[in-house]
């Protein structure tokens, strides 16, 4: 099998230097496109949006590829998971335990970090019930995601209903970030998260290439693969973390940039795939953003977008072949 | 006899919570207001233009979707199949959506029709694809059903952000029987009529659920036994969506839980399943009006909580069980 992959992409590096030239043009043309009026505004006004969009590629792209390893499948996604949700829920709850005046004169820094950690916990929690206990069937797995998120939704939209309408608009403030509200201080803040998580995950990089040989194989080589499962649920959780604060659920574009970063990078390395799902991302995050904002004047209509494309790519996922 | 009497225990029980439904909410409706004031007054005209028709709608929605739910896991074959696993209910969202874009002014019960036709497509279609796919798992049903779903979903919401008709969509997809009065619930009869036909045809249900050549060899008609079912699951659904937005999952945990209890007799369950699920939305009708008061919490929400909690504890018991 390897050997036919490698005959597949012969050149990743190649391939890599594809994505990321057309990941740089998608860039120039977000931020230049239909500009009108003085570049010291648009420049760095644009420069917010761009940066922000970059983040959530990134998180979204690398915290899929990496669950998937661990998870050892090509379907499961954290946000189908209901990860997403689950972060949506933890940051109501803050809400609804602290009141909304507490929770936002609360140092940001401390808020986030506070939301994360209790994110990281409780995500933990759940993969290790529902993960712990030996093979489970993945379609199981699948479903019990689904209907998590749908109970961590309803979840939030009780308690969204139950708090005082005052501190839910504080709450809505921190729950409905978007790409063009997105503070500063929030986005340095999600920066160096991002930046902390890549540093735990870099050294794990060639466990995780063993850890697709499958736990037994990979234990037998000599990987502690309960301490490296550990960290990278850490890892993922706060991606996903940052993610949703910028821009809330996004439910299948993770499927869709880490199966196409598979079908680019045969090879299956992390080295490879990780910075290929980045680099898809970046492309269909910041060219998709600048198309049907600038081209058609609306933006909502590429989630939707996003989400009929991932549906039929998961239907086909799913009926196609037998899923490991 | 003594099923007989439990049905009866069971009816009252369900009468009991209606009659709480009724004597729950902000303007003061009690026995003692209600005995001492005139039939023009405030109390009377409350309970006869709000209250009565919210509880009958709350009942008559209850028992229709579970049904509903039930010939849907009897003609798919699996357990976690109902409306809003099956594309149903969004195919539903996306007739409304059409007609009130295409036909403003045709009156409710045309809306419901079209409504209806294209939940019937829809879940036409969804058996369509479980045909074409060999299944390796009972779970892949369920999940091919929600993709379907989501993915009609997102056609529906692409033209609703293009006419700006977003909130609207979300009045359908969350039910909230608080805007129910007089005048605004009658077509959930029809639905109550679906249900008394699908008690009428339970036994077909049951040999259809057994196979197309089974049932051709027992001298009925498959594909109109096929089609009858969908029919009534899809006008359910539709007249469901129309009058008060949809509640997830209650056709597919109210069967479950009446078939872990009595087993999978459908005549025999068919009773009991309406009225639990009549009881079920009942409770947590009333409990989303108190839990708050005097403001309300949909039922939609209040049942996204219950339902998908049952569904997930329905869905790891099953698990133990086979392991």
């Amino acid at each position: 099998m390897n050997n036919l992959a490698e005959r597949a992409a012969p050149r990743p590096w190649l391939v890599l230097a594809l994505l990321l030239a057309a990941a740089l043009v998608a860039m120039a043309l977000f931020m230049t496109l239909n500009a009108r009026g003085s570049w010291d505004f648009v420049l760095p006004f644009r420069g917010r949006k761009l940066w922000a969009l970059v983040l959530v590629a990134y998180a979204i792209a690398v915290s899929t590829v990496l669950f998937q390893t661990v998870t050892e499948n090509r379907i499961l996604t954290p946000a189908i998971m209901g990860f997403d949700f689950l972060y949506q829920f933890v940051q109501t709850g803050l809400v609804f335990i602290l009141g909304g005046f507490a929770y936002a004169t609360l140092d940001p820094m401390l808020r986030f970090g506070g939301d994360v950690l209790v994110m990281v916990g409780l995500a933990t929690l759940l993969f290790r019930w529902l993960f712990g206990t030996g093979a489970r069937s993945l379609h199981l797995l699948v479903l019990v995601g689904i209907v998590f998120g749908v109970l961590f939704r309803s979840l939030s939209g009780l308690m969204q209903r139950l708090i005082d309408p005052n501190e839910f608009v504080v709450l809505q403030d921190a729950l409905f970030a978007s790409f063009n509200t997105v503070p500063p201080e929030l986005l340095l803040v999600a920066t160096g998260l991002i930046v902390a998580a890549s540093l735990i995950a870099l050294p794990l990089l060639s466990r995780l290439d063993v850890l697709l040989l499958g736990r037994d194989t990979a234990t037998n080589l000599g990987v502690d693969h309960r301490r490296t499962v550990a960290l990278v649920l850490v890892v993922v959780a706060v991606l996903i973390s940052v993610s949703t604060a910028l821009v809330g659920p996004v439910l299948f574009f993770g499927l869709l940039v880490a199966n196409l970063a598979y079908l680019a990078m045969p090879g299956y390395r992390h080295i490879e795939v990780l910075p290929a799902a980045v680099l898809i991302g970046v492309v269909g995050l910041v060219g998709g953003q600048a198309g049907p904002e600038h081209v058609f004047g609306y933006n909502t209509a590429l989630a939707i977008i996003i989400e009929f494309v991932g549906g039929v790519t998961f239907l086909v996922l799913l009926l196609r072949k037998a899923p490991r | 006899m003594a099923n007989g009497l439990k049905l009866a225990a069971a009816a009252l029980g369900v009468l009991v919570l209606a009659a709480v439904s009724l004597f729950i909410g902000v303007s003061d409706v009690s026995l003692a207001s209600l005995l001492s004031s005139a039939p023009d007054d405030r109390p009377v005209q409350v309970l006869l233009i709000s209250r009565i028709p919210r509880t009958i709608a709350l009942v008559l929605a209850g028992m229709a979707l579970s049904v509903a739910g039930l010939i849907m896991q009897m003609l798919a074959r699996n357990r976690f199949v109902e409306p809003s696993t099956a594309g149903t209910v969004e195919s539903a969202s996306l007739g409304l959506l059409t007609v009130t874009l295409l036909a403003p002014d045709m009156p409710l019960m045309g809306k419901m029709l079209v409504a209806a036709l294209f939940a019937l497509a829809g879940t036409a279609l969804f058996m369509q694809l479980l045909r074409a796919v060999p299944l390796r798992s009972a779970l892949v049903v369920p999940l091919v059903g929600i993709m379907l779903g989501g993915v009609i979903w997102a056609v529906t919401q692409f033209f609703a952000y293009r006419f700006d008709l977003l909130q609207t969509l979300g009045a359908w997809t969350i039910g909230d029987f608080s805007g129910v009065i007089r005048g605004r619930y009658e077509l959930l009869w029809l639905a109550a009529a679906l249900t008394l036909v699908a008690y009428v045809a339970a036994d077909r249900f049951t040999v259809a659920g057994l196979g197309e050549a089974f049932t051709t060899n027992l001298g009925l008609n498959y594909r109109r036994v096929l089609t009858l079912g969908l029919s009534i699951v899809a006008l359910v659904t539709a007249v469901v969506v129309v009058t008060a937005g949809s509640i997830p999952f209650l056709g597919l945990i109210v069967p479950n839980l009446v078939s872990a209890v009595m087993g999978d007799n459908m005549r025999r369950s068919i009773p009991w399943i309406a009225l639990t699920g009549a009881a079920m939305v009942l409770v947590c009708d009333i409990i989303g009006r108190v839990i708050r008061f005097p403001y309300e919490i949909p039922i939609g929400t209040v049942f996204g909580v219950v339902g998908s909690a049952i569904f997930l504890w329905l869905l790891l018991r099953r698990r133990e069980q086979l392991g």
